[in-house]
């Protein structure tokens, strides 16, 4: 009897230092995360990155701005196409391109089936991470239905490379707006499935209400955006805030929660997936006709100066910043990747919670790693 | 505010900022010494509340290192960007700006590790992404024979 309190003594006062990852199933990538445990709470979250550091930016420095569309695809690779379309809305702002309506019309949709599926696939990972197997394999099935759209329209199915300076690679299948709409039909009649089988489980509520707190202040003082940060009632929208392509002329709502915990993260996420199927359903019956791409220069070169453009991924703000000294190549270019911020959050909101909340908190932020090592 | 105020607010901290109407923010150049100062005054001054850093970026211009600070008022949705230079490539040395903006933590070690700029106050400056036995990539003096194909 003793010695057994002698050793659930020693159990609390130590500190143990565990290495969650790099190949660790919750952190979806190659992410390290060095935990300090007091018993089963967590002291402290050190992330250790790099392991796919690329070193992307450097290597725009050395080809042109059509190249380096190709490139950014492999940041965010579950957003792939917003990713393209910053570094294009870019290009054109420095050109003074004016960019057809039927292009930026595309483009909205695009990126809001990318947001879809995206925020599907966080969904299905997320509620697998909390036990919930039954939730990948529905997540994964809906989200194949919008690859497949993918797959007609730009040949690839997760990195899509559609867009280029001046507008599209090539004009969308004559299928497109058949079965997208076909989609929004049947996933609108899906989506109310997603919240009987996680939104409303009671197990899931106890693991996610009050886990993580994050207030609006940290928020804006980490630059924690996109879902996670409209979660904590930051309104960062860059959608509604600085509206490019044709989010202008579309009505939705920016979604903001005040709670800042794991579970109005996720609630943000699926309110986020409504409003995406709205603006679909306002523009997929109204492409306007039109050429698909403007014609550029065969060799473009940028007006001397700095140029920042900022568009809203699944996961948040992705800033471009080039700085342009009037060559064919960039002379810095700089992606101020929304993962990147979210993740220095992590040791602040996780602090002081179980070693099981650390793996709901991590699912709730939707890091994808090759994003924050670049 | 509008540009003009945000530059007669910026010039009333710091008279010795350098302002230049950019493509599409009000950019100061202020020397490395008050850049900590205005960053400080310009988040706490009531009417300006620079409260979201939204991006810093080391730049290698071939003589100097700078850092650029773009700076956004959640409140009231106004932009300003910070930018600093110093021609000491082989210990620079700015203040760290992340007792204002905590995000600075993870944006300084990177321009730490990928450009070499020490930052002072920084509470945990250690390499990001990259081990010691390299130098600073995004430099734009930096060799790599194996690694880099020049034309």
């Amino acid at each position: 009897m003793q010695e057994k309190e002698i050793i659930t003594s020693t159990d609390e006062q130590q500190e143990y230092v565990i290495n969650m990852g790099p190949q660790h199933p919750s952190t979806h990538g190659v992410l390290r995360l060095l935990v300090s445990l007091k018993g089963e709470k967590v002291k402290s979250v050190q992330p250790h990155i790099g392991y796919i550091h690329s070193g992307i930016e450097k290597m725009c420095e050395s080809i042109t701005y059509p190249q380096i569309i190709h490139l950014t695809d492999r940041m965010d690779y579950i957003s792939a196409h917003i990713n393209n379309e910053a570094v294009c809305l870019n290009v054109e702002k420095a050109l003074e391109v004016d960019i057809p309506d039927r292009i930026k019309v595309i483009r909205t949709i695009m990126s809001e089936l990318t947001r879809l599926q995206s925020h599907q696939l966080w969904w299905a990972c997320f509620g697998m991470d909390l036990g919930g197997l039954t939730c990948f394999f529905y997540g994964l099935r809906d989200r194949e239905k919008i690859l497949d759209i993918f797959e007609e329209t730009c040949g690839g199915r997760m990195i899509l490379s559609y867009n280029c300076p001046g507008g599209l690679m090539y004009d969308i299948h004559p299928n497109f707006q058949k079965r997208v709409k076909e989609f929004i039909k049947y996933f609108r009649k899906i989506l109310p499935e997603y919240d009987q089988l996680l939104t409303g489980n009671v197990i899931f509520h106890e693991r996610s209400k009050g886990i993580g707190k994050l207030t609006k202040e940290d928020a804006i003082s980490f630059g924690v955006t996109g879902p996670t940060g409209r979660a904590s009632g930051f309104s960062c929208d860059v959608r509604k805030h600085e509206p490019y392509s044709a989010y202008d002329r579309v009505q939705f709502k920016e979604i903001l929660h005040t709670e800042g915990d794991t579970f109005a993260r996720y609630v943000a996420r699926i309110d986020e997936m409504w409003e995406s199927m709205n603006i679909i359903e306002q523009l997929i019956d109204n492409i306007p006709e039109g050429p698909f791409a403007v014609k550029m220069k065969p060799i473009i070169k940028l007006p001397e100066g700095e140029y920042y453009q900022r568009v809203e991924t699944a996961r948040g703000e992705l800033g471009v910043y080039i700085i342009s000294d009037g060559n064919k190549n960039p002379y810095r270019v700089k992606f101020r990747s929304p993962n990147f911020s979210n993740l220095s959050v992590l040791n602040h909101i996780a602090s002081g919670f179980k070693i099981a909340d650390l793996v709901a908190i991590g699912g709730s932020l939707d890091l994808i790693i090759p994003d924050i090592d670049r | 505010m509008d540009k003009i105020q945000l530059g007669e607010l910026i010039k009333s901290i710091a008279p010795e900022a350098e302002l230049k109407e950019g493509n599409q923010f009000l950019e100061a150049t202020v020397p490395p010494s008050s850049l900590y100062q205005l960053a400080k005054q310009l988040r706490e001054k009531e009417e300006a509340q620079f409260d979201f850093l939204f991006c810093l970026s080391g730049v290698d211009y071939g003589s100097d290192l700078g850092v650029v600070y773009h700076l956004r008022s959640t409140l009231f949705d106004h932009a300003v960007v910070l930018k600093t230079r110093t021609s000491d490539r082989e210990h620079p040395q700015l203040d760290s700006v992340t007792d204002i903006w905590q995000t600075a933590e993870f944006h300084e070690r990177e321009v730490f590790d990928l450009l070499g700029i020490k930052f002072k106050n920084h509470p945990d400056l250690r390499r990001l992404f990259l081990d010691n036995s390299w130098g600073f990539p995004l430099r734009k003096d930096y060799v790599d024979d194996i690694n880099i194909v020049t034309k």
